[in-house]
């Protein structure tokens, strides 16, 4: 309270000025522009790699085709988790560490995690489908991904809602952290109301029970979605920065034609 | 602290808008579901936990986002914040939550055995139904603290209170309406559900009145 | 002994440097007047000093306050624009509420509203006072609990020549008592041997 920041002046060989150098949006901005072209690359020869191997893979004896839906569903599902975990690391980092480019980074994620839950939460119907005969269901995990996604939307509507650049970083910090928190709550009421669905298959600790040959597909797509997300948010990143310069050059404008016009 | 909640108090007797409001609100919402699923007395009676927790639930939500935005106009919000040594903030959140508790929402918990019998729910559930949301609502309260101290400063945060605060109410609710139901549904369990409920409603007592008082101390403007 | 000092503060408002650089020294006894054109920033000044906004650099101490005092927030009066007084609830009882929950007892609420000239209405709810006597209820608000530190926030506006006279008295007590004051303001205020810090003339 009162006390100010002090500005702790920036040393290239340590650790916290390497930081304070990479906070710089400038130099951030450099950077993304060299990574994006590399990680989209990357990503897309990971992805078709992915997805040759997806439909090389066999079929499985129950579900037939329709498991191959696996290899995009798993992926998208596990990025909404990541990409939360992601904010909630951002937030973390624009209330404790008062980041500069922690609060761009949570709000250019989370319309991406709110498009990666809503492909989960889609692919997951079309696997549904058949395999409980309806599009919906109301089991424990497509409900838990559903709150999810309704979080999403609500830190999306809270930044939308304010002007102010740093009290809606602030403000969806402090909701992504409160979220964040209660996931496990939720996820814990929902198992409670309702234990439904096949139990979880890929990460567990006595090891995957899923064969191999469906496994290795999984992976590479999984990365290579991971990869795509991170090019997604590092131009995503870019383009908020940029508005942001954008927003602020209009400002100074006009303080400029008010003081030519004095 | 006490001199605080007596004044929420005496504030929120004498414009006495909000508890009326939430009660008219809670019982349109429960008087209009036998409209839309058919007047089954019996079908009501499984439903009747559900809609008390869903109702109660909607109405406890209404003017949560008037909890800190009115004293945000009047200015009193920052002398509050500048107290902040002597009553910290998380503290005076949790008092103004308690105060809005009892003066909107306690209301509601009082006339649910009425609504109860409306919905031909027989006594021991009327009985589980009311001590649920006596024990779930202040959860209720205190998330939504969270949510109005987000939406302070916007003009018409109403809406956006609600959206941000309802997926967090979910597990509130799920074990709320699963207590409730356990009273009357043999072999359903009544205390586990209460339990944990009970044990929520204390988390949110202290997650909520936290998130809100650092909302508001750097929602500044 | 008492002494409030801000070191090269600078301040935002909605992401934009209305001010830096800006230094002073209060001790005990002595004002300081901001005054400047609109949107030169004094209110934001003011409320980077009490903690209320993030300054954007420098720093504000408040030294000798001893256990009563420890930060700037617990040492300052904030009187704003607005009054921070609630319309339902009688004059003395919004009185009787802060001083209660601001601590450090002062003056009794009535003797305060005798000290503003409001002695004989302080059964009526703040909601059917005029602009003027609401604002003197407010500045009553400064006397019934003590705070080294005044800050004032266009403290005049809505006041009539006899009770600007009367604050500008009760202002003069307050410094004879060892207390400080910072006001941003339009108008004279009547505080003899004033700092002024003027602001604005580098941005405009």
């Amino acid at each position: 309270m009162g006390s100010g920041m002090t500005n702790a002046t920036p040393q290239a060989s340590t650790l916290s000025g390497r930081l304070t150098a990479l906070a710089n949006p400038t130099r951030f901005l450099a950077l993304a522009d060299t990574l994006v072209p590399w990680f989209g690359g990357l990503s897309l020869a990971v992805l078709a790699a992915g997805f040759y191997m997806a439909f090389s893979a066999p079929e499985d004896y129950q579900q037939g085709i329709t498991v191959r839906i696996m290899y995009i569903h798993v992926p998208f599902a596990w990025l909404a988790m990541f990409c939360y975990s992601l904010m909630a690391i951002s937030a973390l980092g624009t209330l404790v560490w008062k980041h500069p480019l922690a609060d761009v980074a949570l709000k250019s994620a989370a319309p991406i995690g709110a498009a990666f839950t809503a492909l989960a939460l889609f692919t997951g119907s079309v696997w549904g489908k058949p395999m409980w005969g309806t599009w919906w269901v109301w089991d424990a995990r497509l409900t838990s991904v559903f709150i999810l996604f309704l979080m999403y939307l609500g830190i999306i509507a809270l930044t939308r809602a304010m002007d102010d650049p740093g009290r809606s970083a602030r403000a969806a910090a402090i909701l992504t952290l409160v979220g964040f928190v209660n996931i496990p709550i939720i996820k814990f009421s929902v198992d409670w109301w309702n234990t439904l669905h096949q139990p979880a298959s890929v990460f567990r600790l006595d090891g995957p029970t899923i064969h191999t040959s469906l496994l290795w597909p999984l992976l590479i797509c999984a990365l290579g979605f991971t990869l795509l997300f991170v090019t997604l948010h590092l131009m995503a990143m870019r383009a908020d920065i940029w508005r942001r310069r954008v927003v602020a050059m209009r400002r100074l404008s006009a303080r400029a034609a008010e003081r030519a016009a004095r | 602290m006490l001199a605080l909640f007596r004044r929420e108090l005496q504030i929120g007797v004498r414009t006495g808008n909000g508890a009326l409001t939430g009660v008219l609100f809670f019982l349109a919402v429960v008087a209009v579901i036998p409209f839309g699923v058919g007047p089954d007395l019996n079908l009501l009676a499984r439903l009747g936990p559900a809609i008390l927790w869903i109702g109660a639930l909607l109405a406890g939500l209404l003017g949560l986002e008037r909890l800190f935005q009115a004293d945000r106009e009047d200015g009193s919000l920052d002398l509050m914040l500048l107290a902040d040594s002597r009553h910290m903030m998380a503290l005076t959140v949790f008092v103004k939550c308690c105060a809005h508790w009892t003066v909107n929402v306690l209301p509601l918990v009082v006339v649910t055995p009425l609504l109860g019998l409306f919905m031909n729910v027989e006594p021991a559930g009327i009985l589980a139904a009311t001590a649920t949301l006596a024990v779930g609502t202040p959860a209720i309260t205190f998330i939504g603290a969270v949510g109005a101290a987000l939406a302070v400063a916007l003009p018409r945060g109403g809406l956006l209170v609600s959206v941000l605060v309802l997926p967090l109410t979910i597990p509130v609710l799920i074990f709320g309406v699963a207590a409730a139901r356990g009273a009357v549904a043999d072999p359903d369990p009544f205390l586990p559900p209460f339990l944990i409920l009970a044990a929520l409603m204390l988390f949110f007592a202290v997650i909520g009145p936290l998130a809100a008082s650092l909302a508001l101390r750097w929602g500044g403007d | 002994m008492m002494r409030l000092a801000a070191e090269g503060l600078g301040g935002e408002r909605g992401g934009e440097t209305v001010f830096s650089g800006i230094s002073f020294t209060l001790g005990e006894g002595e004002a300081l007047t901001v005054t400047g054109p609109n949107g030169a920033g004094k209110s934001t000044l003011l409320r980077v000093i009490c903690g209320l906004l993030p300054a954007l650099e420098g720093k504000v101490q408040f030294f000798g306050g001893g256990e009563a005092f420890p930060d700037v927030a617990s040492a300052c009066h904030y009187l704003g624009h607005r009054n921070a007084m609630k319309a339902e609830l009688g004059v003395e009882e919004n009185l009787r509420f802060w001083q209660e929950f601001m601590g450090e007892a002062h003056l009794p609420p009535f003797e305060a509203l005798e000290m503003v000239g409001l002695g004989d209405i302080g059964h009526l709810p703040f909601g059917y006072l005029s602009t003027g006597q609401r604002r003197r209820a407010s500045i009553a608000r400064l006397l019934v609990s003590y705070r080294p530190v005044w800050l004032l926030d266009e403290p005049t506006s809505g006041l009539d020549k006899a009770s600007e006279a009367q604050f500008a008295d009760l202002m003069g007590v307050h410094l004879e008592d060892g207390g400080m004051i910072v006001a941003a303001t339009h108008l004279p205020l009547g505080l003899k041997g004033a700092q002024e810090l003027r602001m604005g003339e580098a941005a405009g």
